[in-house]
Parts: C-alpha cells; structure tokens; sequence
C-alpha cells in the first residue's frame, strides 16, 4: 500500500518533465524524424504528385543508377581529398598557433591578437565568399595586384583546377584555425607549472620543454580533435565551395554535398538525389558511431 | 628567474611577435580592403587601384543601398527570424535541457528521451525529404520554415543539459524540500545559476539564424521573403540568377547599374550583413570560448 502510493507519487512528481519535453519531441517527430523516413523515396521511381509512399518501389535501383554515373567516383575522391586536408590543416595550425600565442607575454597583446583571429569564424560563408571572390580575382583583385609587385603572373584561384582544391584547404584553415586553436589554448593552461619549473632546474631550455612537457601535454586533446573531425569525412564544407565554385573546377572541385545539390534541385532527380544523401548519411553514420566510440575509449570524452 | 634572459630567446620573441602580427594581418586586410572598396568611388574601383583605404571618398554605395528596397526586406526578414528563432531555440532548449538533466532515479524515462533526441544528430534526412516535410507542413515562403526544421539545437541542448548535471544535487533538493514543484525549481533555482551557459548558447543560436543562407533559399519561393544572407548570396555570389528573374529588374535596379559599381555596392552589402555580428562580438568571445571549452573538456 505504500509502495504503491510511493509509485504514485512519483509518476506524480515525474508528469511536469513529460510536458516540459513534448513540444521539442513533437517538433522534433516532424521535422527530423519526418524527413528520415522521407528517404524511402530513395527506394522507389519517385514520382512528387503521387506522395511518399504512392510511387513504385525500385529495390536498390536508384544506387546502381548513381554508382554508375560517370561523375560520382571523381565526386567522392574530391570529397574525401578535400576533407582530409582540411582536417590535418585543422589541427596542425590551431596547434602551432596556440604554441605561439603561448610564448606571447602581455596579456593586452594576447587578446588583441585573439579577438582579431577569431573574426572570420563567425561570419558566413556567404559573406566570406563574397570577399574572396573579390580579393582573389584575377583582374582587380588586391591579391593579385601585390602578386603582381613582386612580377608573379595572375593566378586563377577560383577559375584554375589545380588551384581551387588548394584555395579551399586555405581559406578553410583560415576562417577556422584562430577559433580552433582556443581548446589548444585552455589545454596549455591546464599543464602543471611545477613541470616546467623543475625542468627549468634540470637545465632544459625552452625548446626541449616545448618538446618534452608542453606537446605531450596538449597531445590528448589533439588526438581527440582529430578522432572528432572523423565524422566529417564525407562533409567538404558545402557552404563554402557551392558559394566559390563554378562548372570550370568541378572536376577538382565538385564535392558530394554540391552534387548532391545539383541533382535534386537543379535536374529534379529527386530519388537519385536522395539516394546519394542516404549513402553520405550511412558512411557518415559509421564513422561518427567509430569516432564518438574511439573519443569514449581514449579520452573519456561523452557527448551525454 | 625571467630578469635575465639569452640572446636566442628574445630573438625568437621578436621574431614571434612578427609572426603573429603577420598572422593577425592576414585575418584582418581583407574586411579592411573589403571597406575601402565599399567608400570608393566607382572608376578606381573598376580600374582595381584600391588596397585598404578608400580612394576618391563617396558614401554613394550606401545611399543606394538604402533606397533600393531589397536590401532592407531583407534586412527585416532577418531580424524577424533571429528573433523568432532565437526564442524559440532558448525555450526548448531549457525545456528539453531540465528533464534530460534528471538523474536516472528521478526521471526514468530519461535515456529513452536522451536517445531520441541524440539520434538526430546521428542521422538526417537529407534535403529533398525535408524539403517535402516543410511543404507538407505547409511553410513554404513562411517565416517560420526557418525557424521550425530546427526548433531544437540538440548541440546546444547537450551542452547546457551537462552544465545543470554539473550543478549541486543540494541546490535541488533544497527546493524540493521546501515544497517548490518542477516549474519554481527550474525558473528561481536551475536558470539563475545556468546564466552563463544559456548566455553561450543564445549566442549561438544568434549567430546560426544570422548566418543561415540555404533554408531561406530553398523554402522561399519569392525574394522578397529572403532573409539577408540568401539575398546577399543570389546578388553578390550569383547575380546571373537574381537579374534573370525580370521582376527584380526594376528601375531601382536599373539605376543603381549607373551610378555605382557592383564591385563597391557588393562590397557595402557585404559589410553591412557583418554590423551585427561585430555588435555581438564581444560577448561572443567571452561566452563561446567557455562555452566551448565547457562542452568540449567535459569528462
């Protein structure tokens, strides 16, 4: 009889955090669960005017079809190129930046210098797009007028096949680098100061306890960072290249996410479209499931 | 122990501090080139002369901008969905962070709903299906097709969830005892103290709506409901689109062709969409930082 008042009592107690969740898991049920199972149109001859479920089922049709376009596999080695460097860049340069700033020892000049790197970070692709279209112009582009000074022809950073894979890797680094090198930064406040003192005693200079004390110590957060941008794999950074690219750099250029773009909004291939999304989802889903474990594993890092 | 220090010391110092500067100079020179095209005049602009001071000072580009009407519906459909947004983010967010930081004992149902919730982070529909579910919904040019689709920044809901686990279990049982329900508990004890957590992710949601370009694209069937950065991104980034549809030909337009250049009218557009961000900027380096950091480092 108590036990079952005790229970009462607490689904009592428990009913106002139901209601506090339903408006998120009502929202949520439509738009994200919604548009999961809007993909089984990947698994039929699509056809809009008959609705989600009122086309024929094709089986894995749709994914022959895309595997066999002409464009995908040069589409995913640009994606998984494009992706990897600027991983490796996304932490190298955070890194040696951080090391930098760290040897900085006003404070005034410290700040200056981080509230003007963290800029770009936080402005849209759509913006930064803007500006580098203009500054890297071949014509009246400041870039290639200070080229010009010291007698380097041109450069078509955005027009040239070779150049725009390169062009995104950097402007990439660039708008990120400063943000990301904050984590790196609250690393080093972490190591133990008695550490470099006692080295100090020991006679090692700066560089060998950059070397022995300061790298090993923000080496858990870098392996960390760099099993997190795993997810991203298959992520080129559609902002950015769909705002900078043109069909003259497709074949360096054109990353999933853009094709992606391209068949279901330009050519209304709504399944094929669909079916590609689908498979980025799929590899994505194992390599953020392997990253998010292997973070646990190592770093005893949880997102929950 | 640092009065005295070597030679080579504080020639990599210098050296260093050269480097940063350098470094700095590279994030910064092009928003300064950016502004000096915006108040340049028309025919050095086109000749490519200008590098980071304005050359033949005019405040035209701006005046253009302000009487050619685009802009500025653009300008208000922005505010109107960042604020929308905004609030509408911060109250699920609390909502959904409050029952999910419940220990087992308390809330049992508590992982079952953390999973729904995380699994939506792990897995998404894609484009043309949402797209579908935001016609079905029938929000199709609406205001709130920007701002439904991702009513719950889960991210942002994770991390304020693990700063109220963080909290004192006494703070809670205190309230508890002395007869407050959920609601009092969470509005007089939970958020006071949640302040700075809530303050990082309301920036964040800001500089999200702010910045989002691709929904108001493809939800918007008519330009006029184009929040800023869709505007800019059709005129600035792809013009060849934005002229071909003749309505948005109009005299305006037309007249904006000869007196500026769309090198200096871009450039001003440009600056103006990035006013608010620097506004919030501030702010933004205080609490994303330990927003981060706090999300991040958390064991």
């Amino acid at each position: 009889m108590n036990k079952n008042l005790r229970r009462k009592d607490r689904l009592l107690r428990e009913l106002p955090l139901h209601f506090m969740l339903l408006p998120a898991i009502i929202l949520v049920a439509v738009y994200s669960y919604g548009s999961m199972i809007g993909t089984v149109i990947a698994f039929q001859k699509f056809i809009p005017a008959n609705g989600l479920f009122g086309s024929d089922w094709i089986g894995f049709s749709n994914f022959r079809n895309l595997f066999t376009m002409p464009n995908i596999w040069q589409v995913l080695r640009n994606t998984v190129a494009i992706s990897l460097f600027k991983m490796a860049g996304g932490v190298i340069v955070p890194v040696v930046f951080a090391l930098l700033l760290n040897e900085v020892a006003s404070r005034f000049a410290k700040r200056s210098l981080q509230t003007i790197v963290y800029l770009p970070n936080f402005l849209s692709w759509v913006i930064l797009a803007g500006i580098f279209t203009d500054i890297l112009s071949p014509g009246t582009g400041i870039i290639n007028m200070l080229l010009g000074k010291i007698g380097i022809q041109p450069i078509f950073f955005l027009g040239s096949q070779t150049w725009f894979p390169i062009t995104m890797v950097l402007t990439d680094i660039w708008k990120t680098f400063g943000f990301n090198s904050v984590i790196y930064l609250a690393a080093l406040t972490s190591i133990d100061p008695s550490l470099y003192e006692s080295a100090e005693i020991d006679g090692a200079g700066r560089w060998k306890q950059t070397l022995h004390i300061t790298l090993p110590g923000i080496l858990s957060t870098m392996v960390l960072m760099t099993v997190l941008a795993m997810g991203n794999i298959l992520n080129g950074g559609f902002d950015q290249i769909y705002n900078l690219y043109s069909p003259s750099v497709y074949a360096t250029g054109d990353i999933l996410d853009t094709f992606v773009f391209r068949l279901g909004i330009q050519n209304a291939q709504y399944a094929l479209s669909t079916a590609a999304g689908l498979f980025k989802s799929a590899v994505s889903l194992i390599f953020i499931a392997a990253s998010y474990w292997l973070a646990d594993k190592f770093a005893g890092y949880r997102i929950f | 122990m640092k009065i005295k220090q070597s030679l080579p010391r504080n020639i990599f110092l210098v050296f260093n501090y050269l480097f940063l500067v350098v470094i700095a100079l590279i994030c910064l020179l092009p928003f300064v080139n950016l502004l000096a095209i915006s108040f340049s005049a028309k025919l050095p602009v086109a000749a490519g002369e200008v590098s980071f001071w304005p050359i033949g000072f005019t405040t035209d580009a701006y005046a253009f901008i302000m009487h050619s009407g685009a802009f500025t519906t653009a300008l208000i459909v922005s505010i109107k969905r960042t604020v929308l947004g905004v609030c509408i983010n911060l109250v699920l967010i609390i909502l959904t962070a409050y029952p999910l930081s419940k220990s087992k004992k308390d809330f049992r149902l508590r992982s079952v709903y953390s999973w729904y919730f995380v699994a939506t982070i792990l897995l998404s529909g894609g484009m043309i299906p949402m797209y579908m579910v935001v016609r079905y919904t029938g929000l199709i040019d609406s205001i709130w097709s920007l701002v439904l689709p991702g009513a719950l920044p889960v991210f942002s809901m994770l991390v304020v969830m693990n700063y109220m686990r963080s909290l004192p279990q006494e703070l809670e049982e205190a309230a508890y005892i002395d007869g407050a329900n959920h609601t009092q508990t969470l509005l007089k004890v939970i958020l006071p103290v949640c302040a700075p957590t809530i303050a990082t992710v309301t920036l964040f949601a800001f500089v999200g709506h702010w910045n989002s370009w691709f929904d108001g694209m493809i939800y918007m069937n008519k330009v006029e409901n184009y929040p800023m950065q869709s505007y800019l991104q059709t005129v600035v980034i792809n013009p060849e689109a934005f002229f071909r549809n003749t309505s948005n030909a109009s005299a305006d337009i037309m007249r904006f062709a000869a007196m500026v250049n769309a090198r200096t009218s871009n450039a001003a557009q440009l600056f103006l969409a990035t006013i608010p961000i620097l506004l919030v900027y501030p702010f933004l380096q205080k609490y994303f930082t330990t927003g981060l950091v706090m999300g991040s480092v958390k064991g």
